[in-house]
């Protein structure tokens, strides 16, 4: 399939718009995590992925399991983007009586699974595998997390699981912003070297920038082509990524903008 | 245990059930190197394909059993006790519970019961706690054949569920012809004096205390309680507005267990009638044979036999107020 760069970047923009706009108007909310994956969602729905908007539970689908599920701001934009809800329905991510939970929730139109609590995505993602395989479907898994997330141990013991079992099935996407909650990772429990280690688990690695679109698409594309083990796109990313204020300042993990501070943003992002 | 009484190990109708339910190919099975104890392996070698060995790894387990039930699989997970629900606690909360997935956990080696391993093993607090999670269905069968039947009937029900069960051989209860269903209590034995209500290794235990009380001429109703949630509201009230004297039985701790739920149906519903509790007193045991411990720790047919005369006495004192 030949990537349309110009609807990918439009659509990691509005993922990013969106992402602002929710996190002020609900007062609270992950606005840095979800910035920084604006690109990777944008190549997962708008490029790689297959699903039916009208059946979201299609069998057949590619899965995506948000680990990350704070970033859920980033996901909603992206699945209503793709036309799985209107818009109009992101306004009320975080309100009472909502199906946008403040993390990833199977209330929301196609998401298999529950997370906020960091380190079971890929485990569940593996059992979707698993699944896919005893079944003979050709569908792919794609587990989103966090490089912070990494720390826990459950990561470890999926990563494992997925070389023993040579789920190549599935995809793993490691947003690598570098910042967790307070702060850098590699200062607060280091998780480098990354790709040796998932390497030494049995997995594939791809590094690549994870807002360069090419290098995105080429990476899961490359991802989807090798068989017989577990692969990981290890994907170099900016926490806040877009706005100038935002842009590698841990405290924007979770956060939200004032009025003025998302009038800015948006700004700087539409600029972009 | 009578002499000559035929025994079985509850954990035994785990693998017998889960040959029962097989020819559902969305039936698979998930271990995390326990599945010679749990008798999870007898499905392993019957169905390799659909049987996953996932290391000592609790957390991992229980996650990808609920990304298999997001496909429509229907997975048991199974471990001791004391491991799935301490190590796995967050999943079964998140990814299980939270998520709503078809995910069946099974814990075996539950309670004093274990013995000699110590009370790292000895798993007394996991009624309590998948009692109190939403979503969460709660099963303790009281012999092997209605573990058997329970594993049917978890089969039949969709969503999460945790059955508990336990090492030590005990007397054989049922028969093939036992009908299981989930939420309802079995009446063993009827008695006006008192009754006790019981789950798992303890309703072997109440029987023999039952037995032993009706040669001083008390008679005791029994209840096997295998259904700890939801509880058989009904026969818990109708029980104790027959018997005005109840006795809980359990091998678990006496905080959030099976006592717990069934004095919340008396209370909620004003059957203010005396209740003791029989089970592990808030405390660590220590290794052991499981007679030794049941007596040492106050879970005996004996201080269960004790305990019926404390609620008759106490309904008397009532009576006379």
């Amino acid at each position: 399939m030949l990537a349309d760069a110009d609807r990918l970047k439009k659509a990691a923009k509005e993922i990013r718009k969106q992402s602002l706009i929710m996190t002020h108007d609900a007062g609270s909310g992950h606005p840095g995590g979800s910035l920084s994956c604006a690109e990777i969602l944008s190549a997962l729905f708008f490029y790689k992925m297959k699903y039916n908007p009208k059946d979201p539970k299609w069998p057949d689908r590619d899965r995506i399991v948000m680990s990350k599920g704070h970033a859920s701001p980033a996901l909603y934009a992206a699945l209503s983007e793709a036309g799985f809800f209107p818009k109009e329905e992101l306004k009320t991510y975080r309100q009472l009586n909502s199906r946008l939970q403040g993390h990833a929730s199977i209330y929301t139109p196609s998401i298999d699974i529950c997370t906020g609590s960091l380190g079971q995505g890929l485990s569940v993602g593996n059992g979707i595998a698993m699944a896919g395989k005893l079944d003979s479907k050709s569908y792919n898994v794609y587990v989103i997390m966090g490089d912070g997330e990494l720390q826990e141990g459950q990561v470890w013991e999926a990563a494992k699981s997925a070389a023993h079992y040579k789920l190549d099935n599935i995809i793993a996407i490691v947003d690598r912003n570098g910042l967790q909650q307070n702060g850098p990772t590699e200062k607060l429990m280091r998780i480098e070297p990354l790709a040796e280690k998932f390497h030494a688990f049995g997995w594939h690695t791809i590094e690549v920038d994870g807002h360069n679109i090419s290098e995105l698409v080429n990476g899961l594309d490359l991802a989807t082509s090798i068989k017989g083990k577990p692969k990981v796109v290890i994907a170099k990313t900016i926490k806040g990524k877009g706005v100038s204020f935002m842009e590698n300042v841990s405290s924007w993990h979770g956060k939200a903008p004032n009025d003025d501070q998302l009038k800015q943003a948006l700004s700087e992002v539409e600029a972009n | 245990m009578q002499p000559g009484q035929k025994t079985a190990a509850i954990r035994d109708g785990y693998g017998k059930g889960l040959l029962r339910i097989a020819e559902d190919n969305d039936v698979v099975v998930l271990d995390a190197d326990l599945q010679d104890s749990t008798r999870s392996l007898q499905f392993g070698e019957n169905h390799p394909e659909r049987f996953f060995t996932m290391g000592i790894s609790e957390a991992d387990m229980v996650s990808t059993a609920a990304g298999l039930a997001t496909c429509g699989k229907k997975p048991y997970a199974s471990s001791f006790a004391c491991f799935l629900v301490r190590n796995a606690l967050d999943q079964i909360f998140v990814s299980v519970c939270y998520s709503k997935t078809n995910v069946k956990l099974v814990g075996s080696h539950a309670g004093l019961a274990t013995g000699e391993d110590g009370p790292t093993a000895q798993e007394i607090t996991d009624i309590s706690v998948m009692r109190s999670l939403p979503n969460m269905k709660v099963i303790v069968p009281a012999d092997s054949m209605q573990t058997e039947k329970a594993v049917e009937a978890m089969h039949k029900q969709e969503g999460p569920m945790y059955m508990r069960m336990s090492r030590m051989p005990t007397p054989i209860i049922y028969d093939d012809s036992h009908v299981f269903e989930i939420g309802k209590g079995y009446i063993l034995r009827e008695g006006e004096n008192a009754a006790i209500i019981a789950c798992g290794t303890m309703v072997s235990e109440s029987l023999k205390a039952a037995e032993e009380l009706e040669k001083e001429g008390i008679k005791a109703t029994v209840i096997n309680m295998s259904s700890i949630k939801p509880i058989d509201r009904e026969l818990v009230i109708e029980t104790a507005n027959k018997t005005k004297a109840v006795v809980t039985a359990e091998d678990h701790t006496i905080i959030g267990g099976l006592g717990t739920a069934v004095e919340e149906v008396l209370f909620e519903n004003r059957a203010y009638v005396p209740i003791e509790k029989i089970g592990v007193k808030d405390m660590f045991a220590e290794s052991g044979k499981p007679e030794e411990l049941y007596k040492k720790y106050g879970l005996s047919h004996d201080h269960i036999a004790t305990a019926v005369k404390r609620v008759i006495y106490r309904k008397a004192q009532n009576n006379r107020g």
